[in-house]
């Protein structure tokens, strides 16, 4: 399994011959006998890093025609480890990309139908009352690849890496209307960026005033500028690019916008010619995460099957792993404590026979709704809706061992 | 008398003034944050175009005035005649919607005209956005939308005709009727 892990990461970094020979070099050393170091260890250091014998990284294909300002990069699912992604490798997806902002001079500005337009500044918004809460955010168009009936991509990261989880800290955005006084007959709000494409989304009031926030923590330090520095839109469950980054300005109004983004993009495509438009939640999903594509099973070895399970709509009450195709489902454990639409870890201990299988995982949430297979969505919605895939992914293992994609037919 | 007369009178005007600097500077009723936006600045960040026209600005243009712009402007990206790319196509996928191969393009999928507009102005072209002037804006939507046969070469857009165009995917959305995936189980 470690072989493979390491070609198959070798594989992200698209590195060549060179660095293979080093890792071979590597190994030969590593064979020596441990030897503690005898010598003083490095100083304390203002600001940390990892250590500089881990390499995983977040992945991006380099070698399209989507300009990378306006590309996503893609969070190692199979690296990271129980709820929380690290900051430095949580998902991005900009479209125009990352604006470098100063704190001292950026501003949030809310105005339309309210009694009182007001202009905040960040340091203002962090002296009001605040709240944190641990949230997943996915893209709409994670897993996208897989409409088709399954894509050649074979790895955990590549297919559903645009996928992460925070600690997001802020102030409830119902907070800062009632300091303006909306309009009995205000009904959406328009948040908009302050990044080069001003880019903006139309949110209804009733999800602005249940839970929508305006962050400028992540993980207990400021947001990251890929994730909105410094201040961004917060709304648990949504599609990702509903919550807007680098946020300066709240628009109250009474129809959307209709925004680029919100109208020929983002609106999922049907077999009949129609198209859906607000598809704002994100429905219940799973996947494993280990042992996934990429990886090589030893038989009769143990080998705890994990992964994260999560719903826009509530919380996660149940996943269930087969690891004989969909003959026989068992119940994973899930790691307490289970929060509401956040990333939520299941185990299950697992030993392979060595004969070729199918494993995936189904989750339920608590609204009574189980994800479904890949193919009763397409039986609903074909093949072109590209966003909002939460089918289940199935994990193909071949009698030597070698784990691919086993959503292709 | 005209002591007292003075003094109500100085202080009449230092309340006014008073007034007139809490407006100014005005604070959030529960928290007292935040001030009051001068006109000029909601001017400048209010960009936002809707289907009704709201927010367009004054300015006009035909599709034959857009095409110059858009030669200068747009082609590199989106091509000759908005259908070569490399970026994404702007023409064409006209009744492909439906089908297993289905083109979205400003005219085979966009819902508003204004959306279109709203779209050059805030952000195109990518790598110089807010540089067109309103009279290129205008002047771009039109051959866009020429090059989709929804306007002619010499129809003028402007505030009043540009929310009055049709767009033929207009009636072409619905609205999300998940979970759609009958899988309720107990």
């Amino acid at each position: 399994m470690q072989n493979a892990r390491s070609r198959s990461r070798r594989r992200f970094l698209g590195l060549g011959a060179a660095w293979s020979a080093a890792l071979v070099a590597c190994r030969g050393k590593s064979a020596a006998p441990p030897v503690e170091p005898k010598a003083l260890g490095a100083a304390v250091s203002p600001y940390g890093s990892r250590s500089k014998f881990e390499k995983t990284a977040r992945f991006f294909n380099q070698n399209t025609k989507v300009p990378l300002e306006e590309a996503s990069s893609r969070t190692p699912l199979h690296d990271t480890y129980g709820i929380i992604t690290p900051s430095s490798l949580h998902f991005e997806r900009h479209h125009s990309g990352v604006p470098e902002i100063d704190p001292s001079i950026h501003t949030l500005t809310i105005h339309g139908l309210v009694d009182r337009p007001l202009v905040f500044g960040v340091d203002e918004l962090k002296r009001l009352p605040s709240v944190s809460r641990i949230h997943f955010l996915e893209c709409s168009g994670n897993s996208g690849g897989e409409w088709r009936g399954g894509s050649t991509e074979s790895d955990v990261q590549r297919i559903h890496g645009l996928t992460s989880c925070s600690e997001w800290t802020g102030v409830p955005v119902a907070t800062l209307l009632h300091e303006c006084g909306v309009h009995p007959d205000a009904t959406w709000v328009l948040a908009e960026g302050a990044d080069a494409s001003k880019h903006d989304r139309s949110i209804p009031m009733s999800k602005i005033m249940d839970d929508a926030m305006v962050a400028y923590g992540q993980n207990g330090e400021p947001l990251r500028p890929e994730q909105g520095y410094p201040l961004r839109l917060l709304l648990p469950g949504w599609e990702g690019n509903a919550n807007v980054k680098w946020l300066r300005r709240l628009k109250v109004m009474r129809e959307p916008a209709m925004s680029r983004e919100e109208t020929s993009k983002y609106t999922d495509l049907m077999p009949d010619g129609t198209a859906r438009q607000f598809t704002f939640h994100l429905e219940a999903k799973s996947i494993i995460t280990r042992p996934s594509g990429g990886d090589t099973l030893v038989p009769g070895a143990f080998c705890e099957v994990t992964g994260i399970a999560w719903t826009g709509r509530g919380t996660i009450v149940s996943v269930e792993v087969t690891t004989d195709g969909g003959a026989t489902w068992h119940q994973a454990e899930l790691q307490k404590p289970v929060l509401r639409i956040a990333h939520t870890r299941f185990r299950f201990p697992w030993k392979w026979d060595g004969k070729d299988t199918l494993i995936a995982s189904r989750c339920t949430d608590d609204t009574g709704y189980t994800q479904p297979p890949l193919p009763e969505l397409i039986k609903v919605r074909g093949m072109n809706s590209q966003y909002h895939n939460n089918g289940i992914q199935a994990w193909k293992v071949a009698s030597d061992g070698t784990i691919t994609n086993g959503n292709r037919a | 008398m005209a002591t007292a007369r003075r003094r109500f009178t100085i202080a009449a005007s230092v309340l006014a003034g008073l007034i007139a600097a809490r407006a100014l500077h005005a604070q959030s009723p529960a928290f007292g944050v935040g001030h009051t936006p001068s006109p000029e600045q909601l001017k400048q960040i209010d960009i936002d175009v809707t289907p009704d026209g709201k927010g367009l600005v004054p300015g006009r243009g035909t599709a034959a005035t857009g095409k110059d712009v858009y030669t200068r402007r747009c082609e590199t990206c989106h091509g000759p005649t908005g259908k070569e790319g490399p970026q994404e196509a702007l023409s064409g996928g006209k009744g492909s919607l439906a089908t297993p191969k289905p083109q979205k393009s400003v005219g085979s999928y966009w819902p508003y005209a204004t959306t279109l507009w709203d779209y050059i102005n805030r952000a195109m072209p990518f790598d110089h956005p807010s540089t067109l002037t309103p009279d290129e804006v205008y002047s771009a939507t039109a051959y866009v939308l020429f090059l989709n046969g929804i306007v002619g070469e010499q129809d003028v857009l402007d505030e009043k005709t540009l929310p009055k165009v049709q767009m033929p995917n207009r009636n072409g959305f619905v609205a999300d009727p998940r979970p759609d995936v009958p899988l309720k189980r107990k």
